[in-house]
């Protein structure tokens, strides 16, 4: 987590350039169902945003967060809610407002619960985020479980000019990968520096940190208020791109399926998360193309990573990254007295 | 007369009916090894994590530099200048040595809420990481891994974490715990050569370590003082002889 | 508002605190005990109601059908336990929050393939069908009575076997100090696997003598499960007369919210747990 190995960049420099180039192969590959791979890989993207912000608080921070759906949903009302019944919204005040909703909420809920820890914390996260989600579902000024609807996609105009039009697939496409890969890299420099650092530490060993002389709950707490205001912005995109909200995007369960894909790609990885969204959502689509009943075998699956596989896609690529560098390095000198044969064999070679 | 950098006067700990810690006063001057020393569960812990911060005290008061910092939280007591060390290896094990010591002083900075230049531009956070590393000895580690290091290695560490804090008082609980023979050596002649500069409270149970190093001694028993001095008058008080010493080292 | 509606509506509360009290007290015991965070809880709620409800339409008689569905839950509960918790307890909570969440998965799947998607009744046996006065013009259903009885009953059984029995001993001993328990010669594996089976057994039969005052439905567990957590965290983790505090408060708190605000009724008892944290951050008895 401390840094990414070269083979590994070399990847992610690869996958990213696929999606940035998907469009222009994509009608070749998919034909008519381009439109609908474009939309697919737009909403994962926009999950792999959710993931890998809680990341930074399970995997770097080490707290267990089961409330990021939350701030993600309240994002997400904040558009729908805010934008005029009967014409476009404005982004430039759509998207600040509920980002500075999302950070509230999760500043508040920190406040209540940073200085809890393990099971309570993680049940504290539960019950809050459900606090939120009966909010909204019982009662009627967001539509309760009917959810509510975006009139149109918010305009972005810049002196009288529109910038972007987010009603087109490809633009919304677009923007949620540069969002994808902008957050990635912020987060990375995050890591690196002091900030990033504490956190880091917090979770190998919250004593010494303290004992170092930082107040632990400050930092925890500054990361559980970033990770929910990036949640709050993959909402934003999530609102923009369904024009609706409804009430289970505010639920623990949505939550819950985060983490997983946090743990599938590889805890505290960063990048682990991104792969483990679209590997989550591989898996749901497979699986419910053969089967209504997609959560018994996704359930199974969770349950074996867990047993199996606790380092995720992530540990997989390491382990896979060092036997490679492994293979081009010379053998150290002291790692094997050679036998006789080998040395007549290397002098074979010479 | 000096004024002692550090004094506790009446200090007390209780944990429910058990007393840990009982009415205990004594001194620590600016230049001195002073060693606390007792039988197990005489309180000794108890003490270093009421002078650290660790643990609020019951009663009593402790003051540093004329200043009282009773029942002051851990962090903040760091930050005065009150550096402890943990007897059971405290150190972040994925971190190298140097990753270590640099998170320790990154303390000094103020503040850490800087999110976008890398912490290791920091130069004068990574000098005093530097530094510290040195004076344990294990600047030839410092790229090294720390949960690959030995035993001995990782206690070095664990007080090379606590100097690169940029300590004016240290309270070292146990530095020698677990080592062998040979590694003893080493810390002992660390803790002789920190006794010159700075003000260093030790708790052992290594006695031939204590009294190499220590100027002076406090004995406690049960949670109580029996004897507080220097080093020869305490070692030859009947009292500690016969509660503590013995008729020699029970362990070694 | 005239008095008697205020008793009904307090007798409801309380006789839903109750019904919380009986999954509560295994999830707080399981949290305190084993150390283990266990999503699945609810479930095992749901998998009782569900029980309940195919066996009585077998049957035709609820009592008769949580006679056969105890064990089958009670065996359920071992099962989950020595397969799946066993691996959990030297892992990390955020493992164990994934593996019971798998497991919620599972039930709900298999509960859907099953039984459907519809929501289901059951009927209240003949013999608690009718209704008690109270007073001369209140009338109290008798099934609602008889499920405050049987969960205060328990509630008196488990308070009985903790505090006076050697194997409750052990458990609170267990709590405290795995490794003395062990040295004892006690096998801590087995206490465990009792805990578990027991919160198990106690979380389905709650489903089942409620289902016919709650319906069965898809979801119903997760539900459950919540406000559970809301009951264990209000009454501290690991203590089971927290937990019988914390259910009576949520009980009466959601009851009553439903009736004077009952667009808020669920956010209430969410209300009510943020004033404890914000009073003993952890927990009443913690």
């Amino acid at each position: 987590m401390h840094s990414v190995s070269r083979p590994i960049q070399i990847l992610l420099v690869l996958l990213s350039a696929l999606l940035l180039l998907y469009p222009l192969f994509g009608e070749a590959l998919a034909g008519n169902a381009y439109d609908y791979w474009l939309q697919k890989m737009t909403t994962v993207m926009i999950l792999a945003i959710l993931a890998v912000s809680l990341d930074l608080l399970v995997g770097v921070a080490g707290m267990v967060s089961i409330a990021h759906a939350a701030f993600f949903g309240l994002a997400g009302y904040t558009v729908v809610l805010v934008a005029p019944e009967w014409e476009p919204g404005n982004l430039w005040i759509l998207l600040p407002a509920a980002l500075v909703i999302a950070a509230l909420a999760s500043l508040v809920m920190g406040l209540l619960i940073i200085r809890t820890s393990g099971i309570f914390f993680i049940m504290a996260t539960i019950a809050f985020s459900q606090m939120i989600y009966y909010i909204f579902h019982d009662s009627d000024f967001a539509g309760g479980s009917d959810g509510a609807y975006l009139f149109s996609t918010p305009e972005t105009m810049v002196m009288g000019r529109s910038l972007l039009d987010l009603g087109d697939r490809l633009t919304l496409f677009y923007v949620t990968l540069i969002s994808l890969l902008l957050i990635y890299l912020l987060l990375r420099i995050v890591l690196r520096a002091p900030f990033g650092r504490v956190l880091i530490g917090i979770r190998e060993n919250e004593q010494r940190v303290r004992a170092l002389g930082y107040n632990p709950s400050f930092y925890k707490l500054s990361a559980f208020v970033i990770g929910g205001t990036i949640a709050g912005f993959a909402g934003v995109l999530s609102a923009i791109q369904y024009q609706y909200i409804d009430p289970s995007q505010v639920n623990w369960h949505l939550s819950a399926e985060v983490l997983v894909m946090v743990i599938l790609g590889g805890l505290g990885s960063l990048y682990g998360p991104i792969l483990g969204a679209f590997a989550f959502e591989g898996l749901h689509y497979t699986f419910s193309s053969f089967t209504r009943h997609w959560q018994l075998p996704m359930g199974i699956v969770v349950i074996v990573m867990v047993l199996m596989l606790p380092r995720g896609i992530a540990g997989g690529l390491e382990w896979l990254s060092e036997r490679l560098g492994r293979r081009f390095e010379a053998p150290a000198p002291s790692a094997r007295k050679p036998t006789e044969e080998h040395r007549a064999a290397e002098q074979h070679n010479d | 007369m000096t004024e002692p950098i550090l004094r506790t006067e009446s200090l007390t700990r209780r944990f429910g009916g058990l007393v840990a810690v009982n009415d205990v006063t004594f001194t620590v001057e600016a230049r001195e090894v002073h060693a606390i020393i007792g039988p197990n569960g005489a309180g000794k812990s108890t003490m270093v994590n009421l002078l650290s911060g660790h643990l609020v005290p019951s009663s009593g008061r402790v003051i540093f530099k004329g200043r009282d910092i009773t029942g002051m939280s851990a962090n903040r007591v760091s930050r005065i200048g009150i550096g402890r060390s943990f007897q059971r290896t405290n150190i972040f094990p994925s971190f190298s040595c140097l990753e270590n010591c640099q998170l320790a002083a990154q303390s000094r900075l103020g503040h850490s809420f800087r999110f976008f230049r890398r912490a290791s531009s920091y130069r004068r956070v990574v000098a005093l990481a530097e530094k510290g590393l040195e004076m344990c000895g294990l600047s030839h580690q410092a790229h090294t891994r720390a949960s690959a290091m030995s035993y001995g290695e990782q206690r070095q560490l664990e007080i090379g974490m606590v100097l690169a804090t940029n300590p004016e008082f240290l309270v070292l609980d146990e530095p020698m715990a677990g080592m062998g023979r040979e590694e003893s050596h080493h810390v002992v002649e660390l803790l002789r050569e920190l006794g010159t500069e700075y003000p260093l409270v030790l708790v052992e149970h290594d006695m031939d370590a204590v009294f190499s190093i220590a100027h002076r001694l406090t004995v406690m028993v049960n949670g109580e003082v029996i004897a507080s001095g220097p080093l020869d008058s305490v070692r030859q008080d009947p009292a500690v002889q016969e509660a503590y010493l013995g008729d020699g080292e029970e362990d070694a | 508002m005239d008095p008697s509606f205020i008793l009904i509506q307090t007798l409801n509360g309380v006789q839903y605190g109750l019904l919380l009290f009986l999954i509560a007290s295994g999830l707080t015991l399981i949290f305190g005990i084993m150390h283990i965070i266990n999503l699945a809880h609810g479930a095992l709620y749901m998998v009782g109601a569900y029980l309940a409800f195919w066996l009585t339409g077998y049957t035709g008689n609820l009592f008769l059908a949580i006679v056969l569905a105890l064990p089958l839950a009670v065996a359920l509960g071992i099962a989950i336990e020595r397969f799946l918790i066993q691996r959990l307890y030297e892992r990390d909570h955020l493992d164990q929050v994934l593996l019971t969440f798998g497991l919620i998965l599972v039930f709900d799947a298999l509960q859907s393939i099953f039984w459907g998607n519809d929501v289901h009744g059951v009927a209240v046996p003949a013999l608690l069908s009718g209704s008690i006065a109270l007073t001369d013009n209140l009338n109290y259903p008798v099934y609602r009575l008889f499920i405050s009885a049987i969960c205060l009953a328990i509630a008196l059984g488990m308070y009985v076997l903790i505090q006076r029995t050697r194997l409750g001993m052990i458990i609170r001993g267990g709590a405290s100090n795995r490794e003395m328990v062990s040295a004892l010669g006690i096998n801590i594996r087995w206490v465990y696997t009792l805990v578990f089976a027991v919160g198990a057994a106690l979380a389905a039969f709650a489903g089942m003598i409620a289902a016919p005052v709650s319906s069965v439905y898809p979801g119903m567990g997760s539900t459950i499960l919540i406000i559970c957590f809301v009951v264990v965290v209000i009454g501290g983790l690991g203590s089971v007369k927290g937990a019988f505090l914390g259910a009576l408060m949520v009980g009466l708190v959601y009851t009553w919210g439903t009736v004077l605000v009952p667009q808020f009724a669920g956010a209430v008892v969410y209300a009510l747990m943020a004033a404890v944290l914000l009073w003993k951050p952890r927990g009443l008895f913690a």
